[in-house]
């Protein structure tokens, strides 16, 4: 079947087999290998996106649910095409050591956003909470939630501009 | 122009802008043209003879190219998976070593354990074939836990292995301990279980092989720590591919931990496929197919003793370990429970006598093999335990009675009866930096507030030494290493003055990329941002053990360091000639080339620049050129070590143990970079953390299936079971690498558990709990709770 949506700001129309999941069409069909696959039982978030502005496990979604939506890919999360720049989440990560083998890290960037967004004000409880379904097994977290804090703050004050 | 950034700086890693943006290159992400897809049937009994496979459905099946079974690999003579260590027991007679095919012949010995390769055109198609794969199993009895599959009458995996004893293996002066304990004041008394855990690296084993006829060339793209490690074991002593014919490539690998640092027999059976179809073949393992063959770590049942004399000083300490080898004999499994646990049980203590007997048996589970820490976190978890359970026992308070029996800091070099001799160390500058970090004067305070709220308290110790930087060949050999432990670097200086340095070690998570970049910097002086580190493809990079045992920047870094020298080297000789000077009053420092005692300069850009322009160069005593290669061998290994406090609260109510502080001190020795030394302690303790608290991997006695087959049922650590750790270092230099480095990477799995436990049972004690077995689940706790008796919690 044919399905159209908007894919990190680019309006883009596949072909694909009902049964397939967003996971697969992004890795395989679109080449966009950023969202990473970790499990089988949608436990660990290494393929969180942004459908419609809310984070699903692109494994556990279909492709169909596409159609007509608006689906953001870690590939999207840096800002204008072409730009160098990285999104204030994607700074902290740097700066505070977020992330290691990097396996994890698109999704956790993807949950992250989603998180300050929602609340712009967030506190390490919160964070950590939020975090619950994204697993990391190089950093011990600490790093993580620190920069989830931190990005949160640049993205407020971001906004403020 | 960029700036230096040397040793002791904290640069935002140079690795991280790929992984943040979503471009990192891990197998899984790689397409070949033409590239199939290949799946493996694996058994799904632990142990049955296997009587025949019907290939025909399956190949009949829309898509399959291709199905190929044990029948297969013998019939083209392949070799088995080799081990690559040999142990030997107490009269020299070498370890039980029952041959690893592949793909299983006659038998199945662990669920999981792989019966065909299925080749089709899609994953999808691969599957629906595997589906149609007709296997005749005659089922077995299983035995998974070793105390069963030691008793008499026990299943047994191989005909001419008895008992499934692999090897009953020991160390140390058992008479002298004997005669210890006939003296002993006070004899304390432990037995415990070092629970079986699944690593869960956070990407899933994925390997990609290729065959090109026109050049009989090989390359196989895989999920590897050591790439060059499984060139040689799969090219020489599997699949009968000439090194030079053979290209194996780990690019990005989504963390480690011991669990790619084997050879699998996914790499061989996909490589040797690979020419069979003529076409490119590409595996990706699922988390579930992780989880019944990715290499298990841990999974001990000990008995220990320690004898003291009235004072509480340790006499003797007698070990006698179970440990579980699983179906086979995987790449390290034999050395992992017997050379490194042995010779750690003496700890940072002055124990005089020690004794060690490990039976190594095989089980109808996972093949057992090196996790972060392997052996050591079982040897300090042991240990640790024993201690407090001895302080206890004599009323003795567990901080005083480690300092009684601690190492003093000028008593090194330290000779232990276990055969290591630690070079440096301050155990007790750690213990007293960790006490004032860990505010455990007050912990009395905080005890009393969890109390108000009806939760118990406890505070844990772990003063802990391990050995790592594996390894010095001479004394691995003799260990029954197979090869050498060695490590390799070419530092590649182009004309423009940049660098390249290619290594054998393998990043993965470690930050290598920043790490060894730092290096280079400060000792060519040339900038950070000039410096790039190249790994992971034995087309490029010469030689290399890869990254397992924390011993990349220990040795790699080593080889790295010695590699500089020798370009600091050949570029005063240019230097020399380009000034027209004796060599030996060239001086280099901060970049530069001088003429001692003048203004004469050359920067370390223009010597780059000669070097590839050799006009009126003296060609018969300098070459064009500048590019150095150092293999670098340890004399010893390195002993990082340290102090953790760990403070858990108790739910009565529900058992749940909730960490609320944890402080680690830690040795490192020099610390490169602070910032990715305290993300490698952080990433460490909560594994340990792991381990003491969430997670176990469980089988079914009988039927051999594993129960926690998922990460639904396999409890990972996550960001709301954790508080902020505080770490930190004090830092003794090791005495024998050349930068005075110890190596982070597993510090803090081998020092945390024991940290946890001794926490956990400091908060039950007053109801006469004694030890915990990991994981301290809330099921467990509560149980525990109930035996003893529970007074009603105050409300």
């Amino acid at each position: 079947m044919q399905i159209s949506f908007t894919l990190n700001g680019r309006p883009t129309t596949v072909d694909v087999e009902p049964a397939t999941l967003v996971a697969d069409l992004l890795r395989e069909q679109l080449n966009l290998t950023g969202t990473h696959i970790g499990c089988d039982t949608s436990q660990c978030g290494a393929c969180v996106v942004h459908l419609d502005g809310i984070p699903v496990k692109s494994c556990t979604l279909l492709a169909p649910a596409l159609d007509g939506a608006t689906l953001l890919t870690i590939e999207g999360l840096q800002g204008a095409p072409g730009s160098n720049r990285m999104h204030p989440m994607q700074e902290a990560f740097r700066e505070h050591h977020g992330l290691q083998c990097g396996f994890c890290t698109p999704g956790m960037l993807m949950t992250a956003v989603a998180l300050a967004t929602e609340k712009p004000d967030l506190t390490e409880a919160d964070v950590r909470h939020g975090l619950e379904g994204n697993i990391c097994r190089c950093t011990g977290y600490q790093n993580i939630v620190i920069s989830v804090i931190s990005g949160a703050a640049a993205m407020n004050a971001a906004k403020g501009e | 122009m960029g700036e230096v950034i040397g040793i002791g700086a904290a640069p935002k890693r140079k690795e991280d802008q790929r992984f943040l943006t979503g471009r990192g290159n891990y197998v899984s992400d790689i397409k070949r043209p033409g590239m199939t897809a290949g799946v493996f049937v694996r058994s799904p009994h632990g142990h049955a003879v296997l009587r025949g496979i019907d290939k025909s459905a399956a190949l009949a099946s829309s898509g399959v190219i291709a199905v190929l079974t044990g029948d297969d690999v013998k019939a083209d003579g392949l070799g088995s998976l080799p081990c690559g260590w040999g142990i030997t027991d107490a009269k020299g007679v070498p370890m039980k070593e029952p041959p690893f095919p592949m793909l299983a012949q006659d038998k199945v010995r662990f669920v999981g354990d792989m019966v065909a390769f299925v080749i089709a055109e899609t994953p999808e198609q691969a599957n629906a074939g595997a589906e149609l794969l007709k296997v005749d199993y005659e089922v077995l009895p299983s035995v998974v836990g070793v105390l069963e599959a030691v008793r008499p009458g026990a299943p047994q995996l191989f005909d001419d292995v008895p008992n499934n004893i692999c090897c009953d293996w020991e160390l140390g002066d058992k008479a002298a301990v004997e005669a210890a304990f006939k003296k002993a004041a006070h004899v304390a008394k432990l037995s415990l279980v070092n629970n079986r855990l699944i690593g869960n690296p956070m990407e899933p084993r994925a390997a990609i092989a290729e065959y090109e006829p026109g050049t009989d060339r090989y390359t196989l793209w895989t999920t590897s720590q050591f790439p060059h490690v499984v060139r040689f074991l799969m090219g020489a002593l599997v699949l009968n591919i000439p090194q030079h014919k053979l290209r194996v490539v780990a690019p990005d690998v989504g963390g480690g931990f011991g669990v790619k640092q084997f050879h699998y027999g996914e790499e061989a059976v996909i490589t040797w496929a690979a020419k069979r179809v003529r076409r490119p073949v590409k595996w990706v393992a699922s988390r579930s197919e992780g989880y019944v063959s990715d290499r298990h770590g841990r999974d001990h049942v000990t008995e220990a003793e320690l004898a003291l004399d009235e004072n509480g000083k340790f006499l003797a300490f007698r070990v006698n370990t179970l440990a579980n080898m699983g179906g086979y004999l995987s790449t390290f499994g034999p050395n992992i429970p017997t050379n490194l646990y042995g010779p750690l049980l003496g700890g940072v203590y002055t124990t005089p006598a020690i004794y060690c007997n490990v039976k190594v048996v095989f089980t109808n589970t996972v093949p057992v093999d090196a996790y972060r820490g392997a052996g050591r976190p079982e040897a300090t978890f042991v240990l640790e335990r024993m201690v407090d359970v001895a302080a206890s026992e004599m009323g003795i308070d567990r901080v005083e009675i480690r300092r009684r029996n601690m190492i003093p800091k000028e008593a090194y070099p330290y000779q232990t009866p276990v055969l290591v001799q630690y070079d440096s160390g301050d155990p007790m500058g750690c213990l007293d930096g960790a006490l004032v970090a860990a505010d455990v004067k007050n912990f009395g305070v905080r005890k009393a507030a969890s109390a108000s709220k009806g939760k118990f308290r406890g505070l844990g110790y772990s003063t802990y030494v391990e050995a790592c930087g594996l390894a010095p060949s001479r004394f691995a050999g003799r260990l029954g290493a197979r090869g050498g432990l060695y490590e390799s670097a070419t530092v590649r200086v182009h004309p423009t003055g940049q660098v390249t340095v290619m290594i054998g070690t393998h990043n993965h998570g470690q930050g290598h990329e920043t790490t060894f970049a730092q290096i280079v910097s400060e000792k060519l002086g040339v900038a950070f941002e000039n410096v790039d580190i190249v790994f992971g493809d034995t087309d490029r990079v010469q030689f290399g053990m890869g990254t397992y045992g924390s011993r990349s920047l220990v040795v790699g870094g080593a080889a790295l360091s010695k590699a500089t020298d020798k370009v600091i080297v050949k570029g005063k000789k240019i230097a020399a000639h380009l000034l027209e000077a004796a060599e030996a009053d060239i001086q280099f420092e901060a970049g530069k080339f001088s003429v001692a005692g003048t203004d004469r300069i050359k920067t370390f850009e223009e010597i780059a620049g000669a070097a590839y322009v050799p006009h009126n160069y003296p060609l018969e005593v300098l070459e064009p050129g500048l590019e150095e290669q150092a293999y670098y061998d340890p004399v010893n290994f390195t002993y990082p070590g340290g102090c953790h406090i760990a403070e858990v609260e108790v739910d009565p109510e529900t058992g749940t143990v909730t960490l609320v502080n944890y402080t680690a001190v830690d040795d490192v020795g020099t610390v490169i970079n602070p910032m990715i030394v305290e993300g490698q302690l952080h990433g460490g303790i909560v594994q340990g953390v792991g381990q003491a608290l969430f997670e176990n991997a469980v089988y079914d006695e009988g039927s051999g299936q594993l129960l926690s087959g998922s990460l639904m049922d396999y409890c990972m650590p996550r960001a709301d079971h954790l508080p902020m750790m505080q770490v930190s270092t004090h830092s003794t230099l090791c005495t024998h690498t050349p930068m005075g480095v110890k190596g982070c990477g597993e510090v803090g799995t081998i020092g945390s558990p024991a940290a946890v436990i001794n926490a956990v049972v400091d908060a039950l004690s007053h109801l006469g709990v004694t030890h915990v077995d990991m994981p301290a689940t809330p099921n467990r706790i509560w149980r525990l709770l109930q035996n003893a008796s529970l007074p009603v919690a105050a409300e």
